[in-house]
């Protein structure tokens, strides 16, 4: 009997010697897909180059700015108005990237907040003071306050006139190039981030926990197509979620005729990061993304090739924006039926990849710290 | 048969196992509470949320708020209480109310190994555990007793043998055998943990863990119930228990699990261990000195058997009512809760509930975000009867708003091991006209698979 209970004794050492082992690994992953890799494709092949173009983008619009307000004059206008679009066709390809210092900072809501506030806006200048730190001004900055700065101030004449003639002229130059700086300060903290420390951090956090950065990659990247492609560009203004269209939601509401081709450029970017593939030709990318990963774990998916079947549903959804207006505003008044069409494509999306795709990856959704059994 | 009853109920054993058990049970149950309180789940599992699922029939169980910690308090209270035997009955009848009513509050924290601690815990406030190595023994003379019927231990041993032997047979499917499902899933995504990472990634360690999970479950209780076999049954306990603490967020089951199974050694064993307990607290040797009875004459066993009896009965038979509904298991969850299937299957699921006006035709989309939390909305996805609580819910709320002539609906897909999603709820049915019932639910559309076996 006394022999037992040491046996059973030793049974509880291994017990503690196991326990002991929770979260101590560090090892490289050791299974046939190399999610190192993909971290690599996405880090250095994708998000990186994406933020340092968007950078470039954003000095060009800063320049702008400057000359604008310097002398505004319809020339310098157009000037600001393309570089400003340029840098948020460029802000489309990172805005899902909320990670690292991207999250603390709270980035997309800070450069793409819409509808615009123009009363606080306007309150703001006619006041001549602002701190667009405050979380309250989250709906007064970003690219929609610069639409409505560099479109939504009556015909051009009238908008020149604002900053010309007006009587808070020099109030209006400030609080548009206030704007502008801020963003770039954003992104280059973003960027600078990445470049010293976190892209490091972040490759070699294989881990297989809700913590490990594939698991967050893909629910950032899930959320965002979820609420902010979805739902906010497409799924608000039609009116999926209030029963009445909401055209005032569109994103760039004051030229609102770029609302699309924002759109397009977004969901692009979603399809290049679902496949892996590198921002330009400089960054060819390594062949890693969530196509090849689910590939991998084909087996699971019994004869249906899942990452096939979401890239036919992009291009399904594709075909279906096409159609579409280049103002959303004017196609939610025309023939909402047609937003609401483009929308119920995203949609079949939202299902294959976040019920589908999580289940065959295994990864909680927006993790659950709690018991399973 | 009266004879075979009365000896059965009479007959003696030693009450060092059901001591050992009781002041086992105690500090892992008092060590659950404080792990649950360290680990903020109060605050987010019980307070945060602004809605509870309830269970059927427990809705007007009030909420607490801040006076969960409480409820939680006294649970951790009575467990200590428990421990050391002092006011035994009231302190299991305590923490089997206060422990139940804890998981009666939201449905969405259903986990098997809560339902078997209440149902561990009903079945000691039947048992004299409190007449051995307790407080109260040494305080009152009359419960003192080396010796207790046989089947109070016996009944312990009955309810680990149902839960083992029942989360075997719920195994025998074909996509746990067949396909190694929901393993095949699982097991890959644990590719850094040391050593077995490798492994993990491998399809015949999927059906090895398959088929091993199976076999183990099946035959453990009969390893553990015959002498011969129960040193080497625990060692089974012990790495099976650890391997599924290693490879799955489990919290304390398996160590209750490893820890429960100690009941299965003899008399002797379980001395020994009193007598450890004893030579760490030097002050606990007063066991040895005080004199005990050597029959316990505790007058409730009296009903006592007959209550263990039917309990085990019920036990026996609740986890088959599945079998009174059509379709497939899985798929409708229909009697699939308080059954032992444990860690069965991989479900995943996207509800978009859709609020109607029926005269107007105008409708709008539900954000579950606005009223769930991303664990309930995860746990509603996949259930009918969390839908169909939902929607009466979402019916309730925006009709408080003002909206009128309203009908719910609900667009879902679920995906059930592997398979590819499929619509889940009929998305033509308006949920408000709906009560929640015991009958089948018919508004749950086709499982279009079958899925073989028990």
């Amino acid at each position: 009997m006394k022999k037992n209970f040491i046996y059973v004794l030793s049974c509880f050492l291994l017990i503690v010697v196991a326990c002991g082992e929770d979260d101590s690994s560090e090892q490289a992953p050791s299974d046939n897909f190399d999610r190192g890799a993909l971290l690599v494709n996405w880090a250095d092949n994708i998000i990186m180059p994406g933020y340092d173009n968007l950078a470039i983008t954003l000095t060009t619009l800063e320049v702008a700015t400057q000359g604008f307000i310097d002398a505004p004059t319809s020339v310098s206008l157009e000037e600001v108005r393309s570089s400003w679009l340029a840098s948020y066709l460029a802000f489309q390809r990172v805005s899902m990237f909320e990670l690292g210092r991207a999250e603390t900072l709270n980035y997309r809501n800070r450069l793409n907040v819409y509808p615009t506030n123009t009363s606080e806006i306007e309150g703001y200048i006619s006041s001549n003071s602002w701190n667009l730190e405050l979380p309250s001004t989250i709906d007064s900055q970003g690219f929609p306050a610069i639409d409505y700065l560099l479109y939504g101030l009556g015909t051009d004449q009238e908008l020149l006139d604002k900053y010309t003639i007006g009587a808070n002229a020099s109030s209006y130059k400030m609080y548009l190039l206030d704007l502008v700086t801020t963003m770039q300060t954003l992104t280059n903290e973003v960027s600078s981030d990445w470049a010293n420390g976190f892209r490091q951090t972040y490759v070699s956090n294989t881990s297989s926990s809700a913590s490990g950065a594939v698991d967050q990659t893909v629910n950032v990247f899930l959320y965002y197509y979820e609420k902010a492609l979805r739902a906010g560009k497409v799924g608000i203004p039609a009116g999926v979620f209030s029963g009445t269209p909401l055209p005032q939601n569109v994103e760039s509401l004051h030229n609102e005729f770029v609302s699309k081709q924002l759109l397009l450029e977004a969901l692009s970017a979603t399809v290049s990061f679902f496949n892996g593939e590198g921002f330009s030709s400089d960054f060819p990318g390594n062949g890693f993304g969530l196509n090849t990963y689910l590939d991998t774990l084909n087996s699971v998916k019994d004869g249906s090739d899942l990452s096939v079947l979401i890239n036919n549903q992009f291009v399904v959804a594709f075909d279906k924006i096409d159609l579409l207006d280049d103002s959303f505003v004017s196609q939610i008044s025309n023939d909402n039926l047609k937003m609401l069409g483009a929308y119920d494509e995203l949609q079949r999306n939202v299902i294959l990849m976040k019920v589908d795709m999580l289940q065959a990856l295994s990864i909680d959704v927006d993790y659950i710290d709690a018991d399973g059994d | 048969m009266k004879v075979t009853y009365n000896t059965y109920t009479t007959k003696q054993t030693k009450a060092a196992p059901l001591a050992v058990f009781r002041v086992l049970f105690g500090f892992m149950m008092l060590a659950s509470i404080i792990r649950f309180w360290a680990n903020g789940w109060i605050q987010t599992l019980y307070i945060e949320p602004t809605f509870a699922f309830s269970y059927y029939g427990f809705d007007w169980l009030p909420l607490l708020g801040n006076y969960t910690y409480l409820l939680f308090f006294i649970c951790g209270l009575a467990a200590f209480s428990i421990a050391i035997g002092y006011q035994y009955r009231i302190a299991i009848i305590v923490f089997f109310l206060s422990f139940t009513y804890i998981e009666l509050l939201d449905k969405t924290t259903y986990l098997n190994h809560y339902y078997f601690i209440s149902c561990l815990s009903f079945l000691l406030i039947f048992l004299p555990a409190n007449c051995y190595y307790s407080i109260d023994a040494l305080r009152l003379k009359k419960i003192r007793a080396k010796n207790v019927s046989a089947w109070t231990i016996n009944s312990i041993k009955a309810l680990l043998c149902i839960v083992y032997l029942y989360a075997g047979l719920a195994k025998l499917n074909s996509d746990w055998l067949l396909e190694a499902m929901p393993l095949q899933i699982w097991l890959p995504s644990k590719y850094d943990i040391p050593l077995l990472g490798n492994m993990l990634q491998k399809q015949w360690v999927h059906y090895a863990f398959s088929w091993g999970g199976a076999f183990y479950d099946l035959f453990i209780p009969f390893l553990l119930l015959y002498k011969p076999t129960r040193s080497i049954a625990f060692v089974l306990v012990v790495i099976f228990h650890l391997l599924t603490r290693v490879l799955f967020p489990i919290g304390m089951f398996p160590y209750i699990m490893i820890i429960s199974t100690l009941i299965f050694f003899n008399a002797h064993f379980h001395e020994r261990i009193l007598l450890f307990f004893s030579a760490i607290l030097k002050r606990l040797s007063i066991f040895n000195r005080v004199s005990f009875l050597e029959v316990n004459r505790a007058t409730n066993y009296k009903i006592a058997p007959y209550v263990v009896g039917l309990f085990i009965t019920v036990q026996l038979l609740l986890p088959f009512r599945y079998l009174m509904y059509p379709g497939e298991l899985f798929w409708t969850e229909e009697g699939y809760r308080f059954s032992w299937r444990v860690m069965l299957m991989e479900k995943a699921g996207y509800a978009q509930f859709i609020v109607k006006n029926t005269k107007t035709g105008t409708q709008f989309a539900v954000n579950n975000s606005d009223f769930l939390t991303s664990f309930q909305e995860k746990q509603m996805s996949t259930q009918p009867d969390f839908i169909l609580e939902y929607a009466h819910y979402l019916g309730t709320h925006f009709k408080s708003q003002g909206h009128k002539n309203i009908a719910v609906h609900v667009e879902s897909y679920v995906a059930l091991n592997g398979r590819l999603s499929q619509p889940f709820i009929n998305p033509e049915v308006n949920l408000l006209d709906i009560e929640d019932t015991f009958k089948h639910k018919d508004w749950i559309l086709e499982f279009n698979d079958t899925i073989q076996g028990i």
